[in-house]
């Protein structure tokens, strides 16, 4: 016997779920490479641009058997990629506009052709075609009893968008996993591509047929914004989170699975839009992972700006004291940073430099410690290479080169052996 | 076929704007709003903004949504036209700012930034319509026309805000034509001048979200965007010059919105919106195909018409050179067709199935091996080609030399003294 409460969820919400799952991955999977490629925007063409399809496939042959419907949708899909190339290399239009210019049209003239069919059919809606009808498939004949799951007649209760969903799903993990490497050469570099014998063109093509048929599959459960948002979103929140297309790709799974299900979750909570909560809670993970990320996000590159900045401004400290040293000179706390630029980082780095016991005070005096004299020498033969670099090798003139070399010293050690002097004769300290 | 208008008489009307007060105001209305997506639509093109104002214009849903739920919750009426463009404007300028948020804060690229803003924006409109759906029964149901438009439910007044809109938008463009005219061409140039660039391209925005949201009634939000992108690119074909651009554009969609405005309103079932992008479509069809000089039918026929002068120059040069027993000469490989063509113009005869120059054509065999002589020389002499290297890159430059051209390669082998085996003119 099967509980009331899971059998509830059995007939409303397992089906949608999947078709959200499997819409998700499969979109969100191929979403890697047009993120890759730059052209994240072809799926949002494509995925407006399969409407006049759909319905022209079902005007022509008054019938809404799925196999038509998707060959219709499928080729208007690729006349979509085809005349944006078209347009982009005969028109000589900028790509942004050719593509704007292709699937407004093709929009425009699915939706014309709707209103003509609709008189006909209250079948097809154009508000269908934005947010799919997630909420439509339910299983009518929900099971009663755990072992009519391993009964027979399962196969034709589960709605044919499901299978061709689940279909669409295998075919692409099929075709991303055995063309991984051709995938990945002619994404980052088309030119090498063709150099180790892969037809790039080729390539581009096969993908875009796969982000069509992958839009059109999902395009009647979810509707066009979810697969836009899951063609992009997934991939470009994964890239904010690794270097690798490998793990890129996993990653940008995982999110696509917590989308379709949080986002499922959500609106059957509130009782809202599905489709339209996935593309929000799509949204949502995307700002916290560009906030919070680790390696890529806002917060982690503010902090190694501050980490980096503190460094500057302390070993800007040193080095003005072993300045002072060599020619046997004195300041004050005070007067120094006041000449390195009052700033409260400075200051900071003062108070520092006194408790790390990078230098003492005598008297009113700033005195270089024992390992502050070394790390400030550290620094000025830094400085000194860099200077000595740039004269003889990047053609700067003497007096030209301190606010580079002021720069660079903090970021790179040169590693000149066999330089003694800078330019301007001061000595290079020893290592 | 109950889908016709009744009789001729009635479409005549309307097109003249006589079809009553109400179609009269809503067409003229388009018109004015197509004419100011032209316009301003130019300066985006050029700007590379169009897929900017797509993401701004799908944006506006979460406000037309949100300015709905916020004014019922309030206890004022929701369908105030005024209060909806207000809310559309705020969430598409938001739109438009997390684009830049995204762009400069992670390493998303400017496509992924455009489509995750678009379809988030999207979905969380979606939300807040099903929101009212739901809340509110039965008085929100109007809402879904912002995403289609919908000509038939506009009044006279919401026609004349849009036409004004339009109006306001297009003066401020035409009186800032220079300014936008310099950050749309030069940036870089523009800022040193002093320009304040990124006001400008604020002002710039600021009247692509006017036209957007005053279009939202009668275009929809997805089809407004096509009335900002296809016209200056259909224009962009007839000319070079950015007044006649802006002039062209204006005029595609005035026209566009002219002819969408009146046939939605002849014909049932015919939004308008779909049927200012189609018209617009096709013009842009047209002017891609049949444009002269930039058309694609002009640019084949020069192509061919290049082709045809290359092959026929290169039979005069092969039988001069074979009838001046010229070391090295080839012989002419070419068509009947072709061969025929040269005899019309009386420059070869083919008397006893021979080929042979006539005297006009041995002038010109001997132009153009002259030519060919003096490119390689200057190749060899001057680009540091070997003399094995230079025949290929002599045959596509030979034809296309002008006569001041010649006269300077001439005047540069004299200086050092090269002169040209067989080439010297008759």
């Amino acid at each position: 016997m099967i509980p009331d409460l899971i059998q509830t969820f059995l007939t409303l919400d397992l089906f949608p779920i999947l078709a959200a799952i499997f819409a998700a991955l499969s979109c969100g999977l191929l979403g890697n490479f047009l993120v890759l490629r730059k052209q994240s925007l072809m799926g949002d063409a494509i995925s407006h641009a399969v409407l006049p399809g759909l319905v022209g496939a079902f005007l022509i042959t008054q019938s809404r058997s799925p196999g038509i419907m998707f060959a219709g949708a499928a080729i208007s899909a690729l006349i979509t990629v085809v005349l944006v190339e078209v347009i982009k290399r005969l028109g000589k239009v900028e790509p942004g506009a050719a593509m704007g210019v292709v699937f407004s049209v093709l929009f425009a003239l699915g939706v014309f052709m709707l209103e003509n069919a609709s008189a006909r059919s209250v079948d097809l809606d154009a508000d269908c075609v934005l947010h799919g009808n997630l909420q439509t498939l339910f299983w009518t004949t929900s099971p009663t009893e755990w072992n009519h799951f391993l009964s027979a007649s399962i196969k034709d209760e589960v709605p044919r968008q499901l299978w061709t969903l689940l279909g669409t799903t295998l075919a692409v993990i099929i075709f991303i996993t055995v063309f991984f490497k051709e995938l990945r050469i002619a994404s980052f570099d088309a030119g090498i591509a063709t150099v180790q014998g892969i037809n790039a063109g080729f390539m581009h093509m096969a993908l875009m047929t796969f982000v069509a048929i992958a839009a059109v599959a999902s395009f009647e459960a979810v509707g066009s914004i979810l697969v836009i948002a899951m063609l992009i979103c997934p991939a470009a929140t994964a890239r904010l989170l690794t270097d690798r297309l490998i793990t890129q790709i996993l990653v940008s799974a995982v999110i696509a699975l917590l989308t379709a299900i949080g986002g499922y979750a959500l609106a059957s909570w509130m009782g809202v839009n599905a489709a339209g909560m996935m593309a929000s809670t799509a949204g949502a993970i995307l700002v916290v992972v560009m906030i919070g990320s680790p390696s890529h996000g806002i917060i982690a590159k503010a902090r190694n700006q501050r980490k980096l900045g503190n460094l500057v401004a302390l070993e800007d400290i040193l080095g003005s004291l072993y300045r002072l040293a060599e020619t046997d000179e004195h300041t004050t706390r005070d007067r120094l940073i006041a000449t390195l630029g009052f700033t409260n980082r400075t200051t900071k780095a003062m108070d520092r430099a006194l408790a790390d016991n990078l230098v003492k005070l005598v008297g009113t005096h700033l005195q270089l410690t024992q390992s502050g004299l070394a790390h400030g020498a550290a620094i000025i033969r830094k400085h000194r290479q860099w200077e000595g670099y740039l004269v003889d090798e990047a053609g700067f003139s003497p007096d030209h080169v301190h606010d580079t070399a002021e720069k660079l010293e903090h970021l790179i050690d040169p590693d000149l052996p066999n330089q003694h002097t800078d330019p301007h004769g001061k000595p290079i300290p020893p290592k | 076929m109950n889908d016709l208008p009744i009789n001729f008489e009635e479409i005549l009307e309307t097109l003249a704007l006589q079809g009553g007060f109400n179609t009269n105001a809503v067409i003229l209305g388009t018109t004015l709003l197509g004419i100011a997506a032209g316009v301003i639509g130019s300066f985006a093109l050029l700007r590379k903004r169009s897929l900017t104002a797509d993401a701004l214009s799908h944006a506006t849903l979460p406000g037309i949504a949100g300015a709905f739920l916020i004014a019922t919750s309030m206890g004022y009426s929701g369908r105030s036209m005024p209060l909806l463009m207000l809310g559309a404007a705020i969430t598409g300028i938001l739109g438009v700012a997390c684009i830049h948020l995204i762009l400069h804060h992670s390493r998303l690229k400017e496509d992924a930034a455009i489509g995750i803003v678009l379809s988030v924006f999207f979905g969380i409109g979606i939300v807040l319509l099903s929101l009212v759906q739901t809340s509110s029964s039965g008085s929100g149901a109007g809402l879904n026309h912002y995403i289609y438009g919908q000509t038939a439910a506009m009044t006279r007044s919401d026609a004349a805000i849009m036409g004004t809109i339009g109006i306001v938008a297009s003066i401020i463009a035409l009186v800032m034509l220079k300014e936008f005219m310099v950050v749309c061409f030069n940036e870089t140039f523009a800022r040193s001048t002093g320009l304040p660039v990124w006001l400008i391209d604020s002002i710039m925005l600021g009247l692509v979200v006017l036209i957007t949201v005053s279009g939202l009634q009668a275009v929809g939000l997805i089809l407004i965007v096509a009335m900002i992108i296809i016209p200056p690119a259909a224009a962009r074909f007839w000319t070079d010059r950015l007044w006649k651009l802006v002039l062209i554009s204006a005029l595609i969609g005035g026209l566009s919105g002219y002819a969408g405005a009146s046939i939605s309103a002849l014909f049932p079932r015919k939004p308008a919106g779909a049927v200012i992008v189609l018209v617009a479509g096709s013009i842009f069809a047209i002017s891609m195909l049949f444009a002269p000089t930039r058309g694609v039918l002009a640019d084949t026929i020069r192509r061919l018409r290049l082709k045809l002068l290359i092959a026929r120059d290169h039979v005069l040069e092969s039988l001069y050179e074979i009838e001046s027993d010229i070391e090295g000469a080839r012989h002419p490989n070419a068509s009947i067709m072709l061969i025929k063509l040269i005899a019309m113009r009386g420059w070869i005869t083919t008397s006893n199935n021979t080929l042979a120059l006539t005297e006009a054509g041995r002038i010109q065999g001997q132009r153009i091996h002259r030519n060919h002589k003096l490119w390689e020389q200057y190749l060899v002499s001057y680009a540091d080609i070997a003399p094995t290297h230079v025949d290929w890159s002599v045959d596509q430059v030979e034809h296309v030399l002008t006569d001041e051209l010649i006269a300077e390669l001439e005047e540069a082998l004299r200086v050092r003294g090269i002169t040209i085996e067989n080439g010297d003119p008759a």
